[in-house]
């Protein structure tokens, strides 16, 4: 280990190491980010969704977005995985099927950032118990 | 630092490590390389998450999934099930006890919900033997900003600005106990942690040392600069083993970054630490008497003045703060006295940990703003009494304390407060009674660990609280008078007045103040020699209910000392003078026709 040898240094390793730790800080207020979450099931692996949510974590680190991204278990479209459900802050949660690599990035880019929308929208139309009303 | 999808904490506390939580982390590891997701998941292990009642505690970033009571063969199930697919285990997540439903994320439970964390900012966040993340948490930011950017008048000026009071009972103003180090010259200054945590119940000081080394060692180092010393010391308790550990981990850690030692970040300051080891007696907790024990001497406490801050270890000008105390110091520098200064009430300023412990659902280790009630504290945060009991009262202040009551339910918690009720802040413990604990074997509780823990140099607290104790036996034992209650009284008051140090000073408080607030239960016990809450034995009644007697004589063979009489098929009696209350009869009687009051 070397020694630190200013504030300076002290704060640029600072920003090095909250790479690891943002995870834990985002998940202390999930609420204020955009939860990202990838459907994990059997299904969903088959299809390729380990790859997405890595393709989704490194991105939101890239481009410092605030969000989270955790996985989840079967939604029931099993027919179009790798699904993944994004919670833009006050807005419905939105999911999106047959998500690629590339869909993805776009997800991040166009929905999450410019609030465009985009093909491959799932419409939900159930309810959960964790509904109010 | 790698990045890593999903991170699961561990509690590394004493609490948790006891339920094996080691076993825990391990196996959490080999499942998670059996699966090869090395690179997706992460195991840290931390320091405490407060919720010790329901440890070991493994929780799930980022979801916050907080599960409860984790056993090491529940690991292949967290793994394969959550980390793998996604699916909570719903069968180890925290229950409401209100609404029997789980709970998913510890942001929802009434646990948390309340409380502010501060001190415990990084207690069940990071890795305590880590210095990279409490570095990525900010950790050892507030020391370069004084070092490079503040005159130690400045530093000094802002903290007291803060308005942080001693969080080792006292409540002495931090700000001023370090200016008052820095006026006095001298070629040599010490600042000393006491880590000498004694109150019964009592564990804070622990926890913060054990899950967030860095933040003391930290403060420490400010302190230094402030008061102008290139010297720390941390006083110890020989009997806390991982916190011990855990500092030297730090410390080293800290050493090898040039956090501690000579030219620190590039300045001409120089700043390093070393342990001492308490044998784990009481008194060592008051600052003169610690600082005797630091040079060698016996543990014994001499009349202030002098402070420590004029002549103190060594003879040299030394400053000491409790573990919680220096806790919060980093934070304040980082975010600014106004805000340490907006948290809690008018003379009470931030937040205070305690450790809620006795007849209280929730047992655990909490952080809350101060002005926060006690109806909040043990029913919101607490969860409430155990097992639907009363609640009657909750002891604060250790030994040193008193007992608060109903009628305080909905008092702010803070020193002054506190003080007015009879009771104090202490350290933090609190110790919740309910309906079934007499409270005047509280009071001999508490005496009993005086009469055990004083130093006997002064004769007030040497033989006052032998002889409060002898009174308070008398007393439960059914053989006390009525005269008895002044007796308590007066002699309480001659320790307080007469006794050298703090412990004299303040040990006859549990006697006070279960007087004042259950003066009717001392009256039952000397006057009707009965014990209302039924807990003393010596008090307790045997007689049979005739109606129900069969005269089948179990009782009659049962009774060690031939104390029940009568002819078969015919209702006995107990004869109260022969009764020695050992309950065997009570045991054997088939139709409960035996009564205790």
């Amino acid at each position: 280990m070397n020694k630190i040898k200013s504030l300076e240094d002290l704060r640029k390793m600072k920003q090095n190491l909250e790479h690891g730790m943002n995870i834990r800080e985002k998940s202390n207020e999930p609420e204020s980010l955009v939860q990202i979450r990838v459907a994990m099931a059997t299904c969903g692996i088959a299809s390729g969704a380990r790859t997405v949510m890595n393709t989704l974590v490194e991105k939101i680190e890239k481009d410092k977005i605030p969000a989270v991204v955790t996985q989840g278990g079967c939604m029931g479209y099993c027919y179009a995985e790798p699904t993944i459900e994004v919670r833009v802050p006050g807005k419905d949660p939105v999911v999106f099927g047959y998500v690629d690599t590339a869909k993805a990035i776009e997800i991040v880019e166009k929905y999450i950032v410019n609030g465009e929308l985009l093909d491959g929208i799932i419409p939900t139309n159930y309810k959960t118990i964790n509904d109010k009303n | 630092m790698a990045q890593y999808k999903m991170h699961l904490l561990v509690c590394g506390g004493t609490g948790c490590r006891a339920s094996e939580s080691e076993q825990i982390v391990e196996n959490l590891k080999s499942e998670i390389k059996n699966l090869g997701l090395e690179n997706d998941a992460q195991v840290v292990t931390t320091g405490c998450f407060g919720f010790c009642e329901k440890g070991p505690i493994v929780k799930v970033i980022p979801d916050n999934t907080f599960y409860t009571q984790v056993k090491k063969e529940d690991c292949e199930e967290i793994i394969r099930e959550h980390v793998l697919k996604g699916r909570k285990v719903n069968r180890l997540l925290y229950e409401d006890p209100e609404t029997q439903k789980h709970i998913e994320d510890s942001k929802h439970m009434g646990f948390y919900q309340k409380q502010m964390r501060i001190a415990l900012r990084n207690c069940g966040f990071i890795d305590p033997e880590n210095i990279d993340e409490y570095i990525a948490r900010d950790g050892y930011a507030a020391l370069g900003k004084v070092i490079s950017e503040m005159t130690p008048e400045a530093a000094v000026e802002l903290l007291k600005k803060s308005g942080l009071r001693g969080r080792g009972g006292g409540g002495f103003p931090t700000g001023l106990k370090w200016e008052i180090a820095a006026k006095n010259k001298a070629d040599q200054k010490y600042v000393v942690c006491n880590a000498d945590e004694g109150d019964p119940g009592a564990f804070m000081d622990r926890s913060i040392l054990e899950g967030d080394p860095h933040s003391v060692i930290e403060a420490m180092a400010i302190c230094g600069y402030c008061i102008g010393a290139t010297k720390g010391i941390v006083y110890i308790r020989a009997e806390y083993p991982l916190a011990i550990k855990r500092l030297k981990v730090a410390a080293r850690q800290a050493r090898q970054y040039g956090l501690l030692g000579e030219n620190i970040l590039g300045s001409d300051f120089e700043f390093d630490i070393e342990l001492r080891y308490g044998a784990g007696a009481f008194v060592c907790g008051e600052e003169t008497a610690l600082i005797h024990s630091m040079e060698g001497l016996r543990g014994e406490p001499t009349v202030k003045p002098p402070f420590p801050a004029e002549k103190g270890y060594l003879g040299k000008p030394t400053n000491v703060n409790n573990v919680e105390t220096f806790a919060n110091v980093p934070a304040i520098y980082l975010k600014g006295p106004e805000w340490y200064s907006s948290i809690g009430t008018e003379r009470s300023k931030g937040t205070k940990v305690f450790a809620l412990a006795g007849k209280i659902n929730n047992v655990g280790l909490i952080e809350v703003p101060m002005g926060i009630t006690l109806r909040e504290v043990i029913y919101e945060i607490g969860g409430g009494i155990k097992d639907g009991k009363k609640f009657k009262a909750v002891q604060t202040g250790g030994p040193s304390g008193g007992c608060l009551t109903e009628k305080h339910l909905d008092t702010p918690i803070d020193f002054d407060n506190l003080l007015a009720a009879g009771s104090m802040m202490g350290s933090g413990g609190m110790i919740v009674m309910d309906e079934d604990d007499c409270m005047v074997s509280v009071a001999k509780f508490y005496l009993e660990f005086t009469v055990e823990e004083s130093c006997g140099k002064c004769a007030p607290c040497r033989v006052g609280n032998k002889r409060l104790h002898e009174m308070l036996e008398k007393i439960t034992s059914g053989k006390g008078v009525p005269e008895d209650i002044e007796y308590l009284k007066n002699l309480s008051r001659v320790i307080k007045d007469t006794s050298l140090c703090g412990l004299g000073q303040t040990s006859p408080n549990p006697v006070l103040s279960t007087i004042e607030n259950f003066y009717d239960e001392y009256l039952a016990h000397v006057t009707e020699r009965v014990c209302p809450a039924g807990s003393c034995k010596a008090l307790k009644l045997y007689t049979i209910i005739a109606d129900k007697c069969t005269g089948c004589t179990a009782c009659v063979r049962a009774c060690p000392v031939d104390a029940i009489t009568g002819e078969k098929r015919q209702p006995h009696v107990i004869d109260a003078e022969k009764c020695i209350r050992c309950g065997a009869c009570y045991e054997k009687c088939k139709f409960t026709a035996i009564h205790v009051q």
